[in-house]
């Protein structure tokens, strides 16, 4: 088996192991549905006052995008803490596979449980506030779509690897899940935000997976928006990697990886 | 060339207290540690709770970097070329952490299998072999919070041996582990061997050591300080006898004045509900029992045996510094 493929093979087969892990958990589950759709209504309820349909099919849109935001950013933190707990850090980190490429699907899996929660929180808009969604764009929507989803998956890698030495980094999860909402432009115009934001607002890939999002949705022209995403992505996922050797031997360094 | 080296491996922790005002200690856990075990050689690494036994697996295992010395696996220094070592070396340690719980013993072992680049063609069959190993057949399937101590030590050791590596570093292996599954245990170790693996064990129980291990290094404090078969080991102190003395209501000072006898190398003292077992290690030709009969004058005195010293009390004897 070429390098390339057993790579591809190990990243799917550990993917698919990590959702299992979490699938079966009936409270996680349950949360996972009822998180995202709690904060879709609240969404909806402040935007309704406008009575504008483009702009609550824009909210609608982004608080779905929310769920999988928050399903990786709060988790993402605690992902290596979580191995911590259950003794398993120490045995991944020493084994012969790089470690991006053993967070990787754990943060990929966590993106696809947070698709699951987009699915529902569409379902929900439609369902019970009537809300229209129609793809303009399906081929480009589903681009963007998994643009977004890798964007947020590489963004909980970064995370996750810059914070493993440190017990407590399951608290940063929680710290960044509102500053992403307004930061990645989910429910709230980049416009409205102060000019100082902005740059890092269009630093973070979510953002421009985002406006692809959108742009598929409304039938504008998404290609761009959606390779900026991509290249961003791409950015921080080597950013991410590059670190998590030097972060891994610092680890080593100070004996942090078994501490609990 | 040995398959584990390490020469003067040395590691110190800075240890911070204090809330507000953080204070900095540094703890020397391995203190210059030399020793090397040969191929398809069982090698024990023996020593109190805090001697820096797991500290040294560490570092071999690359999981910690040394602060000074060198430490090579099969030839592979474990710094410079830690991810070769590691494709190498299994590693399990006792106790109930270090397995996904949600997941299936199956699923544990396929995990593992994909992170050491175990080939799909032969990763069935692999862990159905070491399924059956480890004695888990029939409970494979099962997720891994059902499974008792037992079992779950028997899935570490299949998980350590997934990439069927050339050397084995097992922590405690057996710890908390009912004597059945101990015994278990300890049979696939020694079959192991047979399959030609190097193995590196630390252990608290000696009469494990004693049955399992071709060599010993017993550290005290971070140091060596005595390595040999358990033979040469048990002849540190053969030459003498232990005279062990049950004895209701010994006095602290009775006991310290039982040290002080000439003749007796050391005493430690074991506390079974309301009786003290004295193991007095007695140099020989001294004929000591009536002193120590003396000192105990004021407590009941049970069983009085001398017999031959065991491992457990040369490494009584060489962790007490005696």
């Amino acid at each position: 088996m070429s390098g390339s493929r057993r790579v591809l093979r190990q990243l799917l087969v550990t993917c698919w192991l990590q959702l299992k892990m979490t699938g079966p958990d009936t409270f996680t589950g349950v949360l996972n549905v009822a998180w995202p759709l709690f904060f879709a209504t609240t969404t909806f309820l402040v935007y309704r006052i406008t009575q504008h349909g483009q702009v609550i099919v824009y909210a609608g849109l982004g608080a779905s995008i929310m769920g999988i935001w928050s399903a990786v950013a709060t988790t993402a933190g605690g992902a290596l803490q979580r191995e911590r707990w259950i003794g398993t850090l120490e045995l991944i980190v020493s084994s012969p596979t790089p470690i991006p490429l053993v967070l990787i699907p754990i943060t990929i899996a966590m993106a696809a449980i947070g698709l699951f929660s987009l699915g529902m929180t569409l379902l929900w808009e439609w369902l019970v506030f009537s809300i229209p969604f129609h793809i303009a764009q399906p081929l480009a929507f589903a681009f963007a779509l998994f643009a977004m989803v890798f964007a947020i998956a590489m963004f909980g890698f970064l995370m996750s690897v810059t914070v493993v030495r440190y017990r407590t980094a399951w608290a940063l999860g929680n710290f960044f899940e509102y500053p992403g909402w307004l930061l990645c432009g989910f429910v709230v115009p980049l416009s409205v935000l102060p000019g100082w934001v902005r740059p890092l607002c269009y630093a973070l890939s979510p953002t421009w997976g985002m406006l692809a999002i959108r742009q598929a949705v409304d039938g504008g022209w998404p290609w761009v928006d959606g390779g900026v995403c991509v290249g961003l992505t791409a950015l921080c996922g080597a950013a991410a990697t590059l670190l998590s050797g030097r972060v891994l031997r610092s680890a080593r360094r100070h004996a942090s990886l078994s501490l609990t | 060339m040995p398959v584990v080296e390490t020469s003067e491996l040395r590691r110190t922790f800075t240890a911070r207290t204090g809330a507000f005002t953080r204070h900095k200690r540094e703890i020397e856990a391995v203190c210059g540690i030399t020793f090397s075990i040969e191929r398809g050689e069982l090698f024990g690494l023996l020593g109190p709770n805090g001697a820096g036994k797991t500290t040294t697996i560490k570092m071999l295992i690359t999981l910690l970097l040394p602060t000074s010395g060198s430490a090579r696996v099969l030839g592979l220094d474990v710094v410079s070329h830690a991810r070769d070592v590691r494709r190498h070396i299994g590693y399990a340690f006792g106790g109930d952490r270090g397995l996904y719980d949600r997941l299936s013993g199956t699923d544990n072992l396929r995990y593992f299998a994909e992170l050491y680049g175990v080939p799909p063609r032969t990763q069935r069959m692999r862990i159905a072999e070491l399924i059956e190993l480890v004695g888990l057949r029939g409970r494979e399937n099962d997720r891994v919070e059902v499974y008792s101590r037992g079992m779950r030590q028997r899935l570490h050791i299949a998980r350590a041996l997934m990439h069927d590596p050339d050397v084995l570093f097992l922590d405690e292996p057996t710890t908390g582990i009912d004597p059945v599954g101990a015994r278990e245990l300890r049979a696939t170790i020694a079959g192991l061997l047979t399959q030609g693996k190097t193995i590196l064990l630390t252990t608290h129980y000696m009469f494990e050591a004693d049955e399992l291990c071709d060599r010993i290094a017993v550290i005290r404090s971070g140091e060596v300080v005595a390595q040999g078969t358990p033979q040469d080991l048990k002849q540190r102190v053969s030459s003498g006898s232990v005279v062990e003395i049950e004895a209701f209501g010994a006095t602290g000072r009775a006991i310290d004045a039982i040290r002080r006898l000439r003749g007796v190398r050391s005493v430690t003292v074991e506390e079974r509900d309301q009786v003290h077992v004295l193991h007095v290690r007695v140099a020989p030709d001294a004929e000591v029992t009536p002193a120590i009969l003396a000192e105990l004058s004021s407590a009941r005195i049970g069983r009085i045996e001398s017999r031959e010293p065991t491992l457990e009390d040369a490494y009584v004897e060489l962790v007490s510094g005696g």
